[in-house]
């Protein structure tokens, strides 16, 4: 599989997938860990991957979801946003809202980190 | 890059808009900006930062916007 077809797949296969610099344990940067902080308050269950072991993944995830910096967060294969936007719908209730009608309501809140490339 | 020249890049992208942009640490490379415009009435977040991101692709891609912070809104 190339580059591109494993972020897809991640993308796809994951119910709520956030590229971010660093990890959860380790976040590199202040709008990762903003976006992080929003998920988990929203409770998202996350499947992080970092974007800092290769410049050729930010690349490539730009080029696909058309959005130009990190993090990037997805529910169910769709782009939510970065920082801002997770940020924004957490706090205003409809990221909590749109979880429970894309994963339900009984959802478990699981936190792990996948490697592309 | 100053933050004038993050400003006018909007202006021109937004005509209509209200722009303010901030120099968050005062080192020309973290920003947050905020437009207001009639541009994104209607649009989804999503696009609305979209259009604020296509607007600073040049400086965002070229490095010199390290970190970018948006707030839009629409006038409806």
């Amino acid at each position: 599989m190339t580059l591109r077809e494993q972020i897809q797949q991640v993308i796809d296969d994951e119910p709520v997938a956030i590229f971010m610099k660093g990890t959860p344990e380790q976040p590199a940067c202040g709008n990762s860990l903003r976006a992080l902080q929003a998920l988990w308050g929203a409770g998202a269950p996350i499947t992080a991957v970092n974007v800092l072991p290769d410049p050729q993944i930010r690349q490539e995830l730009s080029a696909l979801s058309d959005w130009p910096t990190i993090p990037q967060v997805f529910v169910k294969g769709e782009l939510i946003g970065g920082a801002d936007i997770t940020e924004e719908l957490s706090a205003s209730g409809d990221l909590a809202r749109k979880l429970d009608e894309a994963l339900g309501a009984e959802r478990e809140q699981v936190v792990k980190t996948v490697a592309v490339g | 890059m100053a933050a004038d020249a993050i400003r006018a890049l909007l202006d021109e992208a937004f005509p209509d808009g209200s722009v303010d942009v901030l120099d968050r640490t005062g080192g020309g490379d973290h920003f947050q900006v905020t437009v207001q415009s009639e541009s994104f009435d209607g649009l989804s977040l999503v696009e609305q930062h979209r259009l604020v991101n296509r607007a600073l692709a040049e400086p965002l891609a070229d490095g010199t916007i390290h970190e970018l912070r948006i707030t839009t809104k629409g006038t409806a």
